[in-house]
Formats: structure tokens, sequence, C-alpha cells
């Protein structure tokens, strides 16, 4: 599975290694004895019959070469011990990788929870600096390689490892001299390996690299193709692919062919070792026929192939590890950023009673409050949507300014608009409301409370946003516009539909309600998704109300018909509007004319033109907005 | 589907037919190996004969030599058919797309056709590689390695025949069953995707509304899904290597057994018995691996038959290669003109329009109501379902596709700026068009003032999708773009929707001054950006509802009037 990433290794490998077995098998402690002593019992098992056909062929084939009326009783011994050793092997080698399927599996899907609830909680900043093909490869690729690393690697490592402590006894035990030729080897093998393994590599980075131009190049180009079709750029396009195609051609030939060289060069390697193993087994059998037996050489030259097995399964596994320890610090790092702050105590409680008296329930009433614990007790403040903005300023990374010394106010109910150029600051104050971005300096309040008092989720739910893109997510339209409010029943849903004016598209559509969007509602038009997404802010229903271009892309014929619709969804609500077009802010209580983060003009729509400012200058035509 | 595909090899037959030679050439010595290792111990080292020792140990040196040669040949041109191989398919996979016609585009979608010309390219190739090298080698090693061991062993080898089958059949089941787990994880890894993709680009929208629990809730599902599958496909697999252990052992405790009494009885030696040992460990991890061939196969078949479906639609669309080349003015007449995307609905309906050449006509009309499409009808971006489109007094469908599209000069509403200078984007227009002509354009465009305070002016580097300019900049340039082509039809689909009323008046001035010759046909929502044309057109749910001048549908049309009187309360 997952893309293969090449010379990313851990910074830190061991700490992270630390770290995930830790996650991995904490609590799980009988679980590790029983792998070990599995582990332990089948590296044994692979040394012992190793040698076993060297001991047979000496102890019970050769004594029986030419024997008349022999006696294999001895043989059947033999192989049947031998069984035995088998049998508990291939047990414990099942248990081992049956028991880490399991283990592995759940505590990648552990991983996984705690990824996406850590993802869930982080603020907008850190959506901001991380691009989301980059947290993308968190989620599925470097998971996938901590499941490799988890079911595989490990018990391939530690298997490979002790076999080959055991293989290399027994070697020592059989044959010292034998075992000099294998020790020098190892570092003929290493040495060939390690220089391949590095040519290869860095035919691979550039292949990683090429493909990366040529994938990139399909994404755009397919999603330009109609513009292609239209200014008839057919041939120039295919001859542009054609010059990285070839070069992703090329880089990929050499990369795999490195790559494909290392088996046989490592086969005949081993080959090469037999023979000067057997040339030296050979010299000293003729030497000493008394110490040295066919037998024994054969024992071990069966013990040196497992050994250079072990030795190349040994080096590639950890290479893995290294690899997916690269994937988990990845991990980690995403694990530990910092959540967002929410240290509200404030909430938001359902009410009963009129004016000051109001007491708190639980049944459903219409009216809201904000509690206020003070002490051991606490007040009740109705929630109307009255904001105060004083003194604010603000910085996204601290350096540059995007807001100073912002002031203004709404009381319940009136609509306050938002004029200016593009990075003028305007959207960044309705970020501020929600505390999407915390304030530097200054405080905002909602019916007097300081909304940094107040629960983070209860905030939220008191203001709805439209923002200018629609995020609709796959599922039915009936379940994207219910996600305003999820316990909002289907009448709920349509009424709010025909309050958007989107019931008779919907209706148009194949299932109608249930119709699946997939892809970001890939099927419908800018329009008709900006539709749906204030039928999702109308079934909400909060008192305060954002409106962020909410009817950018929605054609003027079409917005005088949602008009009477908006009148309606904003009656009785605070709300914020930014817009482009002047004709949707020209009835605000007050308009705010926004320049460099800071607040140029206010006054309703009669002063300003009065004024003859900046915003009669725009209305009039005689500037624009960029 | 596989003979459609593995046809695109092309120049590459030969490395493609080389590489799997050379890999059989490779398993002749790998079998031929230790049968040498075997003769070394028999006939050497029993009779210590050290001359004989020396000459087999040289011939064993020269077979590995050989081996590795073959090894790498095979692993060089395997790789090289490889690359060439995927090469060719993204070659004729996009220079497929390029034929597509709008509606194949819509039919596949741009994010499905990505995903097949990137990861489901690479998947077949991989199957491909590791096909033309393994898929004759495992075979070919267990057919070889099962005849040298029947020379060595003689009766021995009965044993593998025994054995093989039902170890063939036990791999087989166990494929079967983990095949259709790992299918659903593997589907399962797209809603899993598709979560974490719609939270991250609506982390906004969840967090706004609050709506974080249940969308931890939705991706649990999706993790635990994935879970659920792979871990019974993969504690199937768990009895895969204990299966092959056991068999193998089991091989070896035979073999001893029955070589023991051979080797008694004077009708095998050691050095044989030891030989048939390394090849019952070839003949069980030849036919492993041919197992895997079926499952590599198997997992991939999915990406193959995407990749085969793009190869195989033919356009929807003929381009008339013969066509009539040249469109004589810019003259357009529907007549009984009827369009449905799909079959039965009714896009436009009726629609009888005449304009001549050189007018500027304005379309109004709801969002949905069809002038997107009316419009896209004269470029032949599609076909009508039945009536007929003319151009110049010939039908559409007459004139050569590449002549016609080049003579109509569509600004497309979703429209697409692409990375690489200014100047590259404005060629697009004009391939052979100099600075002064694209800064003629850009300047009908209004876009000439902002591009001359860019670094570099025509040479600033524009960003994939024109990311580093704004809205309004982006349309600018696209009319600039389309200008250059100069044609004898201008089709701007709400191509200034971003662009502040000033200046859209500017650019509507100056596509009266400078181009008046050409047919402008200017769909919007703004009245006041078709107010002059010679005619306007309203739509209305796929019907033309009224065809007349500003002043006429003023007078006649209650709701023009009642749009225009909306949109210039901002002006009085």
């Amino acid at each position: 599975m997952g893309k293969m990433k090449f010379g990313e290794k851990a910074k830190n490998p061991k700490a992270t290694f630390l770290r995930l077995m830790k996650d991995v098998f904490e609590g799980r402690y009988l679980l590790i004895v029983l792998i070990v002593f599995c582990i332990i019992l089948s590296a044994f098992s692979t040394t012992y019959s190793a040698s076993f056909i060297g001991s047979f062929i000496d102890d019970v084939v050769i004594p029986l070469k030419g024997v008349e009326n022999p006696d294999f009783t001895k043989a059947l011994i033999y192989l049947g011990k031998f069984a035995v050793v088998v049998l508990i092997s291939i047990a414990a080698s099942f248990a081992v990788s049956y028991i880490m399927v399991g283990v592995a599996q759940k505590s990648i899907y552990d991983m996984r929870i705690k990824m996406f609830d850590k993802l869930e909680s982080l603020p907008l900043s850190y959506f901001d600096k991380n691009a989301r093909g980059s947290i993308m490869s968190r989620f599925a690729n470097d998971t996938d390689t901590l499941n490799q690393l988890v079911a595989n690697g490990l018990v391939q490592l530690l298997t490979a490892g002790m076999t080959l402590v055991m293989v290399l006894f027994s070697m020592a035990v059989n044959s010292w001299i034998l075992l000099l030729v294998v020790i020098a080897f190892i570092f003929i093998t290493l040495f060939v390996t390690g220089t391949i393994g590095k040519k290869s590599g860095a035919f691979f980075k550039a292949q990683q690299k090429a493909l990366g131009d040529v994938n990139g190049y399909i994404e755009e180009m397919m999603n330009g193709q109609r513009v292609v079709k239209v200014f008839t750029h057919e041939e120039k396009c295919k001859e542009d692919f054609e010059v990285l195609n070839k070069k992703l051609e090329k880089t990929m030939a050499e990369a795999n062919t490195w790559a494909g060289s290392m088996g046989p060069v490592n086969n005949n390697l081993g080959h090469l070792q037999y023979v000067v193993l057997v040339l030296v087994g050979a010299v000293a059998i003729i030497a000493r026929p008394d110490i040295y037996t066919i037998g024994a050489l054969a024992a071990f030259l069966q013990l040196s192939k497992s050994f250079s097995n072990n030795i190349s399964q040994l080096s590639q596994q950890a290479n893995n590890v290294l690899l997916a320890l690269a994937g988990a610090e990845r991990i980690y790092k995403l694990l530990d950023e910092e959540p967002e702050k929410d240290n509200g105590d404030v909430t938001i409680v359902r009410v009963k009673g009129e004016g000051d008296n109001i007491e708190e329930c639980s049944e459903r009433t219409g009216h809201w409050a904000w509690k206020v614990p003070e002490g051991d007790k606490s007040t009740l403040v109705p929630l109307k949507g009255g904001v105060v903005i004083d003194h604010v300023d603000f910085s996204y990374d601290g350096e540059r300014t995007v807001l100073s010394d912002i002031s203004l106010y709404a009381k319940p109910g009136q609509k306050i608009a938002f004029v200016g150029s593009t990075g003028a600051g305007k959207t960044t104050i309705t970020n501020l409301l929600n505390r999407f971005y915390n304030i530097q300096k200054g405080i905002i309040t909602i019916d007097g409370v300081d909304i940094k008092r107040i629960k983070l989720n209860d905030l939220r739910r008191s203001m709805a946003m439209v923002l200018q893109d629609t995020n609709l997510f796959t599922g039915t339209v009936k379940e994207n516009i219910r996600y305003g409010r999820p316990q909002a029943t289907d009448e709920d849903v349509i009424k709010a539909a025909k309050l958007a004016n989107a019931h008779d598209f919907i209706m148009m559509m194949k299932d109608g309600y249930d119709t699946v969007l997939t892809n970001n509602g890939e099927n419908l038009s800018q329009g008709q998704r900006q539709l749906l997404s204030i039928a999702r802010a109308a079934i909400a229903d909060p008192p305060i109300m954002v409106l962020d271009e909410a009817t950018s892309s929605i054609d003027t014929y079409t917005e005088t018909l949602v008009q009477s619709g908006m009148d309606k969804l904003m009656e009785n609500r605070t709300v914020f509007v930014i817009a482009h077009r002047l004709s949707t802010v020209r009835n605000s209580n007050a308009i705010m004319v926004l320049e460099n983060g800071r607040i140029i003009e206010r006054g309703d729509h009669e002063d300003l033109l009065k004024a003859k400012g900046v915003y009669y200058s725009l209305y009039t035509g005689k500037t624009e907005l960029s | 589907m596989i003979k459609d595909l593995f046809s695109r090899v092309r120049q590459y037959k030969a490395k493609t037919v080389a590489t799997p030679i050379f890999m059989v050439l490779e398993v002749l010595m790998e079998v031929l190996i230790p049968a040498i290792m075997a003769q070394i111990i028999d006939v050497g080292v029993a009779t210590m004969d050290m001359k004989y020792i020396l000459l087999m140990s040289a011939l064993l040196i020269l077979s590995a030599l050989l081996s590795l040669l073959f090894g790498v040949m095979g692993a060089k041109f395997g790789s090289e058919a490889g690359a060439g191989f995927s090469t060719n398919l993204r070659h004729d996979l996009y220079c497929k797309v390029q034929e597509f016609s709008f509606s194949d585009i819509d039919k596949f979608s741009p994010s499905s056709l990505i995903t097949r010309l990137t990861t489901d390219v690479q998947r077949v190739q991989q199957l491909f590689t590791m096909s033309i090298r393994m898929f004759v080698r495992s075979p070919m090693m267990l057919i070889f390695a099962s005849i040298m061991a029947f020379r060595a062993g003689g009766i021995l080898s009965l044993v593998f025949v025994i054995v093989l089958p039902i170890l063939a059949l036990g791999i087989g089941v166990m494929v079967k069953v983990t095949y259709s787990y790992f299918n659903a994880a593997f589907k399962g890894y797209d809603r899993f995707n598709q979560v974490v993709g719609e939270n991250l680009s609506g982390i906004r929208t969840v967090k706004a509304y609050v709506r974080e629990e249940k969308e931890k809730k939705k991706f649990a599902d999706s993790a635990e899904n994935i879970r659920y599958n792979f871990t019974k496909a993969q504690k199937m697999m768990a009895a895969m290597s204990p299966m092959m252990m056991f068999v193998s052992y089991g091989c070896m405790i035979a073999i001893s057994y029955f070589g023991a009494k051979l080797v008694n009885v004077g009708r095998m030696d050691t050095g044989s018995l030891m030989s048939i040992f390394t090849y019952s460990g070839q003949i069980l991890s030849s036919l492993m691996m041919s197992g895997m061939i079926v499952v590599m196969y198997t997992m991939s078949k999915p990406s193959m038959e995407r990749i085969a479906e793009v190869l195989a639609s033919e356009s929807s669309m003929d381009e008339n290669e013969n066509g009539e080349k040249v469109v004589p003015d810019g003259s357009i007449s529907f007549e009984n003109v009827n369009f449905g995307y799909k079959e039965g609905s009714g896009v436009l309906k009726d629609i009888n329009l005449e304009i001549k050449s050189g007018e500027m006509v304005g379309v109004i009309g709801t969002t949905g109501s069809g002038k997107t499409t009316l419009v896209s009808l004269i470029a032949r971006l599609y076909d009508t379902s039945s009536g007929s489109v003319k151009v110049g007094g010939k039908d559409v469908r007459e004139y050569n596709l590449k002549s016609l599209r080049d003579s109509v000069s569509v600004v497309l509403q979703k429209n697409t700026l692409f990375s690489g200078s200014v100047r590259e984007n404005l060629q697009w227009g004009n391939e052979k068009a100099s600075d002064d002509e694209i800064e003629k354009a850009l300047d009908i465009a209004s876009a000439l003032s902002f591009i001359k305070e860019k670094e570099g002016v025509l040479d600033y580097h524009v960003e994939q999708g024109g990311a580093n300019f704004s809205g309004g900049q982006r349309q600018r340039l696209c009319i600039a773009r389309a200008l250059l082509k100069s044609p004898k039809i201008l089709i701007m689909d709400d191509s200034t929707s971003a662009v502040d009323t000033k200046t859209d008046r500017k650019i509507r001035e100056a596509l009266r001054r400078d181009v008046n010759s050409m047919t402008r046909i200017i769909i919007s929502q703004r009245i006041s950006s078709i107010e002059d044309a010679d005619k306007i057109v309203i739509m209305n749910a796929g019907r033309i509802e009224d065809v007349g001048t500003h002043e006429e549908l003023i007078e006649r049309n209650a709701g023009y009037k009642n749009l225009f009187e909306t949109q210039t309360k901002g002006r009085e």
C-alpha cells in the first residue's frame, strides 16, 4: 500500500520507537512474554532444522550406507524428534503472526481515532499552516507503514536477530575456520548491497520527483480540460505531457534496474560463498578426516545459507523500520499539537419565564440563556445576541497586524455590514466572533459576557455562518441541510430549503431530498451550493448570523427570489454581512468600511453617502474594490 | 481487456519478450547450481579428488556469474519494459482524453480521470513488471526444479507429486477468501480518505456548527470497517506461512526417511539427497510466488478495468476532420433546437434564434435556465439532440471541429489559468502572438494596468489555477486570452461577475470600439452589462422567453423591468 518515501528517515528513532512500543503494548505485558517466547521457539527450531540434515546424514545415512538388513529405528527416532520440534515451531510462528495481526490492526485503529480526535480539536491556524495533502498522508500512508511495522517488521526483526545469534553459535561450534569465511562474506555483502542501495536510492528520489511532476501536470490539465478543448490546445498539451512522461520513463527504468539487481547480486554472492566454503571444507576434510566430516560440512552449508538469509532479512527490515519510524514521528507530531484552548465555564441553557424572572429548565421552550457561574452560584443572562467589540487588535502570526483598534457594537437584531477590499480584514473580524482565532488585545462580549469565558461549543452554537465557499459533505441533501441542527425533522429541512429558495431545484434532482451528494456536491452549481448553505444556516436558527459573501455566486435574478427568504432569515437576529455587491448591504443598520485592518468610515447608507468618502465613491462606481 | 492493455507495449516488445527469456536462463542456472553442488560433494569430496573439486568449483562460479548476468539483464529489461509500458499507457490515456468531448469529460469527471491516469497506471505498471519477471519465472522454476529433483531423487520426487496439488489448492482457497476481505478494506479506504478530506476542507463548517462529535463517529465507523476487514484478511494470511512451513518440513521429513533408505541400498548419494532439499525449497517458493501473482492480478483488476474503460470509450463527438475549414462570418442561427445532457432530460426546448454577424447579444435568466447550455452549442461543445445550430450559414457539424472552435472563442464560466508565465497563458489563444498583440488584448480586457505592475510583466509567473490573482483579475486575463484568437464569434459566459461595474463598462466599451466586427454574446447577471446590446435574450426554464432590445423589454416584460429596477436602485 502507501507510497514509499525514500531518504526520509526518522530524526529521533529511539524516542519514537519507545513511545510507539508503549502505545502498542501498554497493558499487554502478558502478550509480550508470550510473543517473545514463541519467537525464541521458532528461532531455535530454525537453527535446529538447519543442523538437523547434517547430523542426520552423519549419524544415520552414512552409517547405514550399504548395510544389509538395515535397522531404520534410529532414523525414525531422529525424524520423530525433528517432527516434534518442527510442529512446535510452526505452532509458535502461527501464534505470533495471528496475535500480531490483531494487535497491529487494533493499535492502528486506536492511533487513527486519536489522530482524528486531535485533528477535530486543533485551532484553525493549524489548517492554515499545514497543506491538506500532507495531513491526508499522515492518516493514510503513515498509519499504513506503521501497520507493516507492528504486524510484520517487529516480529521478523526479532526472529531474524535471534535466529542469527543461534545460527552463529552453532556455526562457531561446528567449525570456526568456516565461520571466518562466512564473516568475511558478510562484509563483502554489506559493502556491495550498500553501494547498490545508495545508487538506487538516488535514482528513486529522482523518480519520485519525476512522478510528482507528471501527476501534478495530469491533475492540473484534467481539471482544466474543458479550457483545453475550447482553445483547441490538445496537440500542444500532448507535446508538453510527452516531455514529462519521457523523463519519468528514464528515471523509473534506471531506479528499478538498480533495485531489481539487488536480488541476483545477493543470491549469487551466496553461491560464491558456498563455493569458498566447499573448497575450504574439502581441504579440511582431506587434511583431517578425523575432525571434519561430510555431514558437518553439509550442516555448515545449510547453516550458512540460513545465516545469509537472515542477514538480508535483517537489513531489509531495519530499513523498513526506519521508514516506519519516520512516519510514526510525523504522526506523533500531529498528536502533540496544541488543541484549541477552551477554558470557558459559561454555557447555554434552556430557560422559561419572562424578563428578569427566568429559570433554567430542560424542556424545549425556544428560549435560551447564558449560564454564568460566579462562585457557587450562577446567574442567567438571556441570550439575545448583542455583540460588542471593544478596541480589538489581532494578528495571525504575532508579527503583522491584521486588525487594529476595532470597536463596534451590534444591538440584538441589528444588521452590521463590512465593506472593503480583499485583505482589509472583513472576514477576520467575523472569525474572531466565534473564536476561530483568539484576539491579542481588547475584548469581545456577547450579551455582556466575555467570549473567552464562554465554552467554545456553546459560543459557536449561538451563531451560524454562511461562507463564500460552501462545503458540502458526502451524504444526502437532507443530511447536508440538517448539518445545522442534527435533530431537525424532515419538515424543518423542507421549510429551511423553501426559505432559501432551494426547494425547487432539490425537487428536480433524481431523488429529491434523498439525492446523495458527492465530492462537495460536484454536480451542483456554485449558486445552488450557496442556497444549500443558507438553508443549513436557517435550520440552525441561532440568534447571531454571519453572512460572508453568502450570495456572491447566486445570480441577481435568483437573488431577488431569495431576498424575501433572506429577510425572514435575518429577522430578529443580529447579523454581520460581508458583501461585494453593495446592493446587499445598503439597508444595514450600520456599515463599516475597512481598509488595512482599520475602520475608516462608519454609519448607515444615507450617512455614508452624505459623507462623500470611500463608500460614496465605491457606490457611485468611481473606484473599484480589489 | 488485458490483451488491449498489454498491446500497448509497442516499441518495448523486444524488451518485454527478452525479460522472461533472461529470467528462464537465470532459472536454469539456479537449478543447475545445486546439481553442481551435489556433484562436488558426492564425487569430489567423497573421493577426495581435489582436481575434480576445483573443476566443479570453477564451473559453479561460472554458473553463478552467468546467473548474475542473466538476473541483472532480466531486471534491466524488465524495468525498462515496465517503465516504457506505463509511459505508453499514460500517453495513450492522455491522448484519448484529449479527444474527449465535453460530455465525455462530464461522464468521467476530472477527478476520476486523474485517478485513472495516476494511481491506476502505477498499479498496472507494478503488475506488468512483476508479471514479465515472475509470471514465466515461477512456473519455469517449478518445472525445472521438479525435473532436477526427479533426476537426483528418482521416485523420491513422488513426494512432491502428492504434496504440490494439495498445497496449490490450499493457497488457492486462501487467496480467494482473503481477496474479498482485502477488496472490502480497500473500498473502506475510499470512504476513510473521503471523511478525512472533507473534514480538512470543511473544517470551518464543522467547527462553526459544532459537529466534531458527529464527524468523529463517522470517522470511527470508517476506521473500524478497515480494521475489521484487514484483521480478517491478514489473520487468514497469517496461516499461510505456517502452512508452507508445515508442508516444506513435511517434505523434508519424508525425503529424509526415504532418502536414507535409498542411500542405504546405494541408489542415491548424500550429495543428491542434499540437492533435493534445495530443490524442494525452490519448488515451494515458486509455488508461493505464483500464488502472489494471482493475488496481485486480482487486486489490480479494478485498475485495469478503469483504464480500459477510458481507452475503449470512443469520443461521443465526430470531429469531422474533412469538414469545412473556413467559417465565412459570425452569423448564428438556432433552428428548432432541443437539447438534454442525458436522454430525456430537456435542458433546452424549441430554441429558434437568429443572430447577425457582428451583433452584440446579451443573454440573461435564472440559474439553471439554460443560458450556458445555449451558448455551448455554438462552439459545438455539445451536439444538439434535435434541430440545427448554424454558424456562418452552415450547420456546425459540417465544419472541421478545430476550425470551428478556432473561430468561436468561449470564455467559460469555470475558467482556468495554468501554471506558467502570463505570456504562456495568453498564447493559448494564439501561439504566435507577439508581445504587442498580447498587450493589445490585455488592454481591451482592462488587464494591462495590473499586469504592468507585476514583476517581469508578461514573464510574471501564474500559479496553478491562477491562485496569485484575484477573481476579477483572472476573469480579465481569460477574456484577453480568448480575444487573442481573433475569433469570428466571442462568447463570454458570466465572465465579468467578479469585475466591478466600472471596469465592466470599460471592457464593454473597448470591445465595441476595437473588435466591433466580432459577434459578441454576453451572458450576465447584471443588466448593466448587456443593456446596450443589439438584442437581449431572456431564458427561462430552457426556453427563450423573450428577445428584444433593452428598451423594448423594459416596455413589455414585467420580470425584466422588475429586475432592472432592483439592480439599479443603487445607482440613482
